[in-house]
């Protein structure tokens, strides 16, 4: 392959997750952790960033192995792979972010189950070389992980007028206690869902035009 | 008294898929017929009640016992994933019928939060073994519960006038918010 070849598609890996393979807002998945920890930006933030950790080493370690594992038993091998990363990033929480994991509970270790990552195991790093796996990786977690600030970002303001911990919206605004239960994530993704197929829509009618 | 409790408060109060957000993927995915959305649910429940009476005997005899709790993620999620296999394998030698009606859904149970949610709310809950398995069927007939009165409304809303952007999983996920809200209703019943 061609060096200009290579260096476009690697762009392309990259850029895909944000927009046009968004894990959460195209492909519904991860949705678990989602819906659960967007209470808060930071709580968004650290679980998109533990599965940045997750979803990047083991797709390194995925795509480095993926010929000598036989076919059969691949999926439970992704799967002790991926389980040992998560256990590594849990017990750094632990160890020096004790408020943020108590927040997050057992959400932190339900990232083993956690579908983009054996999806991408599957559907990516098994079958392409170690640089593309990990910049595939990248794309698909950080896309995640900017959709988990969005999320989080509107629940925390609407629901405690702070964002990151800093009051945004005056005294006079009544926060919505609606927004930091479970309704409210149900129903803020379904909207941002909205939002994104009616962004789509006019794209495409602009390109066909 | 306490097995009650915790029972009601599984199926209800802290319903699964509307409360703790385990198990969205097929609540989502499996939702539009009441007939496969019934047979997931109980595959659901099956593994559920099993898994629970498993994890609980490897957590108390074996990651305690021998002091690497470190190894509970890898250890749970290896023996969840055994055991539906084998569940997959028992249930195609002794039931056709049954087998026909859960299979394609059985497979998929492995990377089903529930299962290894409920296995980690048992470790972090301490609780008893019967208490446990009570746990279990609680969490898989509140799952059940939601996952046909989803399907109930979605066979609805085929006749329903949607705004175009939100038709599909938005319009779903809006449905769901409503019904955990409803489902907030019962957060009075029970104080846990």
């Amino acid at each position: 392959m061609a060096a200009k070849d290579d260096r476009k598609s690697v762009g392309v890996e990259f850029v895909k997750g944000f927009w046009k393979e968004n894990p959460i807002l195209v492909m519904l998945l991860g949705m678990c952790p989602t819906l659960a920890v967007t209470t808060s930006v930071i709580n968004g933030l650290t679980m998109g960033l533990a599965v940045v950790f997750v979803l990047t080493c083991s797709s390194l370690i995925v795509s480095i192995v993926r010929n000598i594992i036989p076919k059969q038993v691949r999926i439970p091998v992704f799967i002790v792979i991926i389980a040992t990363f998560v256990t590594m990033v849990d017990l750094f929480l632990k160890a020096f972010l004790l408020d943020l994991s108590k927040a997050l509970g057992p959400f932190i270790p339900l990232i083993v189950v956690n579908c983009i990552i054996l999806g991408r195991a599957e559907a990516f790093a098994s079958k392409k070389g170690v640089f593309l796996s990990v910049v595939d990786a990248l794309g698909v977690s950080f896309g995640f992980t900017i959709t988990l600030i969005i999320l989080g970002g509107i629940r925390e303001v609407l629901g405690m007028r702070t964002f990151f911990g800093h009051p945004v919206l005056g005294e006079g605004f009544e926060p919505w206690i609606v927004m930091l239960l479970p309704p409210g994530a149900f129903i803020t993704l379904g909207l941002l869902l909205g939002v994104k197929n009616s962004i789509d829509k006019r794209l495409k009618e602009k390109r066909s035009r | 008294m306490e097995v009650i409790l915790i029972f009601i408060s599984a199926v209800l109060v802290n319903n699964f898929v509307l409360s703790y957000f385990l198990g969205i993927c097929p609540f989502i995915g499996v939702s539009e017929r009441i007939e496969s959305s019934v047979s997931m649910g109980f595959a659901v429940t099956f593994v559920l009640t099993l898994s629970a009476a498993i994890t609980w005997l490897i957590n108390n005899y074996i990651l305690i016992a021998f002091n690497v709790p470190f190894l509970q993620y890898v250890s749970f999620i290896i023996v969840i994933a055994a055991l539906v296999q084998f569940v997959e394998m028992f249930i195609r030698k002794t039931s056709k019928t049954l087998y026909d009606a859960l299979g394609i859904y059985l497979p998929l149970i492995t990377t089903n939060c529930a299962i290894l949610g409920l296995a980690l709310f048992g470790a972090l809950r301490a609780y008893s073994f019967i208490e446990n398995i009570v746990f279990g069927i609680g969490a898989g007939l509140g799952f059940t519960l939601a996952l046909v009165i989803m399907a109930g409304i979605r066979e609805e809303l085929d006749l329903a006038d949607v705004p175009e952007p939100l038709k599909g999983a938005a319009i779903t996920l809006i449905i769901a918010g409503l019904l955990a809200l409803a489902f907030m209703g019962f957060a009075g019943l029970i104080s846990v």
